[in-house]
């Protein structure tokens, strides 16, 4: 890795995956919905970004590929089935509560990321592989954050976007760890992705229509009729 | 030796001279923005004038802290002038005496006087403004110390010369992703620590809602002036180490021709007419935060300055 342009790719995936790391933190402590979903956009475009470099650095056209279903699904297809789905909840609701305030979840995912950098390490020390030491941690931490976003939001679709985002974060990780992993994999991954935007959208309409909103937090009791 | 003392007394010159120049670009745009003509751009440099020339009045229960405090806020700026490249690449003379965090110290020196003077004389929004300065100071602070340790860490180094040149060499360390956030955070610093729109608007005349500009109500005549003057090279002075050490280190004179020293004068004034530029967009389209709501925005920058950290303790 001493020629200049791999050093260039190098440091370019290395910004992807800071820039990927702020969007999840963006996504934990966003308070708009509206926003929350174009932070989400483009945290996925940046993992988009992240496999072309990668695809481009080990010249394998599978990341490619990769990146160009991870730019349809996440960037076009998600938005726009969630727009359709669960417009009200998007446009009308502006505040999302969450069950910690905002500073301290920011903390708590700070520490979160701490957390996934020490577990990540000492695998990295090992590995020889370019891209494997940031592309690891800052997927394992994207993980962490977005199982964290869908602890602490109190909302279905800021749960679904937390559930997107941990998945963004397993694929940050894969692209580096398993660059030629079969293509078919990668297409059922990505086929996946509308789908729980389909059904989760369409739970929470149901649910807004049976109870008048879409706050998970008030459905923690059962209440008999 | 001589022409490094004499360079330096220039970067001082530069930003004594330059300072209110800025401010007075930066008011002008905003005006513009707002589809209005606005005050010449040298306004500020006739306040000062104007100010200079008329009579002073001192509250009479003030004590020796309230006529101090004007000097040494305007020391100050001048001060951390002398430790940071405002014109050149290579070290002044002054520049060994002290580091990123010893300026930090001063300019905090500076500030803290100016929150004692603000209560010393008894105005009840001085010392509202004071506390919530001291607030928002607090919350600055992690901030700071982070972004000062990520860069120390990846530069091995906290003398500010030594820093700008790490990131161009090579270039491609321009885009790692610890100098980005970093930029980043320092960035939300910049607008915290110098009372921009989303934490304070400077333009605002309501007592109430102030937290920067009701410090200085009280002064008047030369008071006043220097109070103007010591706050327009506060924000030039972290504009060059924004601009000079972490985001543009180029157009700095890099030998010790007195043609080039000057050569790089107009270059930094360009850099930073264009970041003025990009802070009268973030002014003009963001609105002002609730207090509350400040923590919120520090601790994204605080969280950034850590990713920027943790990134950079990874190796890269």
């Amino acid at each position: 890795m001493t020629d200049p342009i791999a050093s260039y790719i190098l440091h370019l995936n290395a910004m992807a995956g800071g820039l990927f790391l702020l969007a999840a933190f963006a996504i934990v402590a966003t308070r708009q919905m509206l926003s929350c979903v174009r932070w989400f956009v483009g945290q996925s475009l940046l993992l988009a970004a992240s496999a072309t470099a990668i695809g481009i650095g080990l010249h394998s056209w599978h990341l490619g590929a990769v990146a160009v279903i991870t730019v349809f699904t996440k960037a076009i297809a998600m938005p726009w089935l969630l727009r359709r789905t669960v417009r009200r909840e998007l446009y009308r609701r502006r505040e999302i509560s969450q069950v910690l305030n905002i500073p301290t979840s920011l903390l708590v995912a700070a520490a979160l990321t701490l957390l996934a950098y020490a577990i990540v390490y000492p695998v990295t020390a090992m590995a020889a592989a370019p891209f494997v030491d940031i592309n690891l941690s800052v997927g394992l931490a994207g993980l962490f954050l977005g199982a964290y976003t869908v602890a602490v939001r109190r909302e279905a679709v800021s749960q679904l976007l937390g559930l997107l985002a941990m998945e963004n974060g397993a694929f940050f990780a894969a692209v580096s760890i398993a660059p030629d992993l079969p293509f078919i994999a990668e297409l059922t991954v990505a086929f996946d992705v509308p789908v729980t935007t389909l059904v989760i959208g369409l739970l929470t309409r149901r649910i807004h229509e049976r109870v008048g909103g879409t706050s998970v937090g008030l459905l923690a009791a059962l209440r008999e009729r | 030796m001589e022409e490094r003392i004499l360079y330096n007394l220039l970067q001082v010159a530069v930003v004594m001279g330059f300072a209110p120049l800025a401010e007075g670009v930066l008011n002008r745009l905003k005006e513009i923005v707002q589809s209005k003509r606005g005050p010449s751009i040298f306004q500020p440099y006739r306040d000062i004038w104007k100010l200079l020339h008329k009579d002073e009045v001192v509250s009479e229960e003030s004590t020796w802290l309230f006529r101090a405090t004007p000097y040494v806020a305007f020391v100050a700026p001048v001060f951390v002038t002398l430790l940071i490249p405002v014109l050149t690449r290579y070290p002044l003379f002054f520049a060994f005496m002290g580091d990123m965090l010893g300026g930090g110290f001063v300019l905090a020196l500076g500030g803290f006087f100016v929150a004692l003077a603000a209560v010393d004389t008894g105005n009840p929004y001085g010392p509202m403004g004071a506390s919530r300065t001291r607030m928002v100071g607090f919350l600055a602070e992690p901030v700071f110390i982070i972004v000062f340790f990520t860069v120390s860490f990846v530069a091995g180094s906290t003398i500010p010369y030594i820093v700008q040149t790490v990131w161009l060499s090579p270039f491609s360390n321009f885009f790692a992703p610890s100098h980005v956030l970093t930029m980043l955070a320092f960035f939300m610093l910049i607008l915290a620590e110098d009372a921009r729109i989303p934490v304070d608007s400077p333009s605002g005349h309501f007592e109430l809602a102030m937290i920067d500009k009701s410090k200085g109500l009280e002064y008047s005549g030369r008071g006043a002036a220097i109070m103007k003057w010591a706050g327009a090279m506060k924000l030039f002075v972290l504009l060059c180490i924004f601009l000079n050490v972490l985001v543009t280190p180029w157009g700095l004179a890099s030998t010790t021709a007195l043609g080039d020293v000057l050569l790089a004068i107009p270059l930094v004034l360009l850099k930073i007419f264009l970041f003025l530029v990009a802070l009268v967009v973030i002014e003009s389209s963001l609105a002002k935060l609730r207090l509350f709501r400040i923590t919120e925005f520090l601790s994204a920058a605080f969280v950034t300055s850590v990713v920027a950290l943790t990134t950079s303790a990874s190796g890269l």
